[in-house]
């Protein structure tokens, strides 16, 4: 197994505990997380990226424990095993489209994909180094996706991809998502409320508040 | 891609603000160092002019006037003084050598000093050719004067009245160059040297000279023999004791129709004058600065603002805090390290404009692309004012939280 989760729960203060589905997934296996607005979506996403560490329960990733990780040494292992991709692109609009990929390698320092080969596999070859700021929506999703396996992550973590694509394009990103998986051997999990997804992954658990 | 790359990409991102504190800080900077340069050089310019003079007697009116026209030979020389007068105070046991000077006269706005040898040796003058005058009418040209003249030796000139370009000329007999001197970075390079016996029958009608008089070899030190009631502009005094200090300006000024300045007294009591204007000047050139350091901690918060998110993400993909910090304080520090660079640039080049369109004397002495170990301290000020802008940003940076800013 490449990604686990065991018994997961996690609270804000102040407020009732959220407890996750155990998950588990091999090389190139996709998950559906589904969930109405405020069920805890995200939580599930941030524990399993390691931005919030769980009240009770573990999260193994490539046999590492991630709350047995703290500081730097968790950041660097988000940065060399996981790739984000968020909501919004949050590309660096200061720098070009390949320099948005270099400095993701820049942290990490591992060799990773070939950025030239990642930007054509994209189809976005022809921006390398065009400026941020002149990308269409669907372009810098892609950038993000780019910049999410630049460093070949063992989890791709993507947090609501397609809710501001049109019904094409969320179709490719998603078809995107789960072949670059596949290439680079990592498990895909999508955490999502859009119903459109669900006709491409067929493996899905759903996050309830309960 | 790294972190100074980075850190410049974002600089190069926001080129109008950018550029406004570049140009504030470089502003501030530059007026530090054209005031640093001036000071230094002057000071030290005056304290070399004025090195083995203790006292300087001439007529009376403002000692500052006098000690500007004897010493620096920038200033209108107070008048003349009588040379029997002058050749009794001189017999005190408290001088250990005068130099009388006549003053008075130009060669196309070059002052012209009679005097005799021991001038030289006061100004340890080197001939770079030549030799020094023995005869009435010979002079000897320092360094600049004979640049400026374009004379070479045994050439031969006329002065004329006064010490500013343009006046009477002397139709009288002409003077002839005998000896050039080498430079000494000292006054004396702007000089026209020669015996005082030539600037008094300069100034006589040409048949009431003695004709043997002008064929003999003048005095080569000390007051030239007159058999007539002559004058001198002023006397150049160096003490045997320090009881000379306290003795002879009082018995002077008191005792005689002269008066006495020192050196050292009156250019001090200049630079209090002159003080105030230069602590105006550096007062504002700190504010400058301030400012420009406040632009830049403005600059640096708001971008901060912008960019959150940027800073989470960095985060995200593996950046330690203190690479965020460094991230920070990289693009500050990078900012007033091109300001300090284009501040000394600019200051220096400012005072080489300032010495290539003055005409004033005493600023073009002035050397523009000396640099003084104290710029490094500028740079260090501009550094200070760098990271001490960053440390707001570079702690809010440090704080960053991944998940709250980028699943908002």
């Amino acid at each position: 197994m490449l990604v686990q989760t065991k018994s997961l729960s996690f609270s804000y203060p102040g407020q009732e505990t959220l407890t996750f589905p155990d998950i588990s997934l091999s090389a190139g296996e996709a998950l559906l997380v589904l969930g109405k607005s405020g069920s805890g979506k995200t939580t599930f996403l941030n524990l399993l990226s390691g931005l919030l560490t769980p009240k009770h329960g573990q999260v193994i990733l490539d046999g590492t424990i991630l709350s047995d990780l703290r500081g730097q040494r968790l950041d660097q292992f988000r940065a060399s095993h996981l790739g984000i991709v968020f909501q919004k692109p949050h590309l660096i609009a200061a720098l070009s489209v390949k320099e948005n990929l270099e400095i993701a390698r820049y942290f990490v320092k591992t060799k990773g994909n070939p950025i030239p080969s990642l930007l054509q596999e994209l189809g976005i070859e022809d921006k390398a180094k065009a400026s941020v700021a002149t990308l269409s929506e669907g372009e810098a999703q892609r950038v993000s996706i780019a910049r999410a396996l630049v460093n070949s992550p063992k989890l791709i973590l993507a947090d609501e991809p397609t809710s501001s694509l049109d019904d094409e394009h969320a179709e490719i990103v998603i078809q995107l998502l789960k072949e670059q998986a596949i290439t680079v051997g990592a498990a895909l999990v999508i955490v999502t409320h859009d119903q459109r997804v669900k006709a491409s992954i067929s493996n899905v658990v759903e996050v309830k508040h309960r | 891609m790294n972190l100074v790359k980075l850190s410049w990409k974002y600089l190069t991102f926001r080129p109008l603000s950018t550029g406004l504190n570049l140009l504030l800080l470089a502003f501030g900077l530059s007026i530090i160092t054209v005031l640093l340069l001036v000071q230094d050089q002057l000071e030290k310019k005056i304290t070399q002019d004025a090195a083995g003079i203790d006292l300087v007697v001439g007529a009376k009116g403002s000692p500052l006037q006098l000690i500007l026209s004897s010493v620096y030979h920038v200033d209108f020389p107070t008048g003349n003084i009588n040379m029997e007068e002058a050749m009794r105070i001189s017999r005190s046991r408290l001088i250990k050598q005068v130099i009388p000077l006549a003053l008075g006269d130009n060669v196309q706005g070059l002052r012209v000093v009679g005097t005799n040898h021991d001038f030289l040796s006061l100004n340890q003058a080197e001939f770079a050719s030549g030799k020094p005058w023995e005869y009435p009418f010979e002079v000897i040209l320092g360094a600049e004067s004979a640049r400026i003249l374009k004379l070479q030796l045994g050439d031969t000139f006329r002065g004329s009245h006064g010490i500013s370009v343009g006046s009477h000329e002397h139709e009288q007999h002409p003077f002839k160059v005998t000896g050039i001197l080498a430079p000494t970075g000292k006054g004396i390079d702007r000089l026209v040297l020669t015996s005082i016996e030539s600037l008094w029958y300069t100034h006589e009608e040409a048949d009431s000279i003695p004709t043997s008089s002008i064929d003999l070899p003048v005095s080569t030190h000390g007051f030239p023999p007159s058999g007539q009631d002559r004058e001198v502009t002023s006397l150049l005094i160096q003490f045997r004791n320090p009881m000379g200090a306290i003795q002879l300006p009082r018995m002077i000024n008191s005792g005689t129709s002269m008066q006495a300045a020192s050196p050292a007294f009156e250019m001090a009591r200049l630079f209090e004058l002159l003080g105030i204007g230069v602590k105006v000047l550096q007062g504002l050139a700190i504010v400058v600065i301030l400012i420009a350091g406040l632009g830049i901690f403005i600059a640096l918060y708001n971008s901060f603002k912008e960019r959150k998110y940027d800073l989470a993400l960095l985060r995200a993909l593996g950046a330690s805090r203190m690479q965020l910090v460094a991230l920070v304080v990289m693009e500050s520090i990078l900012l007033t390290t091109l300001g300090a660079g284009l501040g000394l640039l600019m200051g220096h080049g400012l005072l080489a404009v300032l010495v290539a369109f003055t005409t004033q004397e005493a600023f073009s002495v002035l050397q523009p692309w000396v640099f003084l170990p104290q710029e490094g301290l500028i740079i260090g000020y501009a550094l200070a004012v760098g990271f001490l802008a960053s440390l707001l940003p570079a702690w809010s940076a440090y704080q960053t939280s991944i998940a709250k800013q980028l699943t908002k």
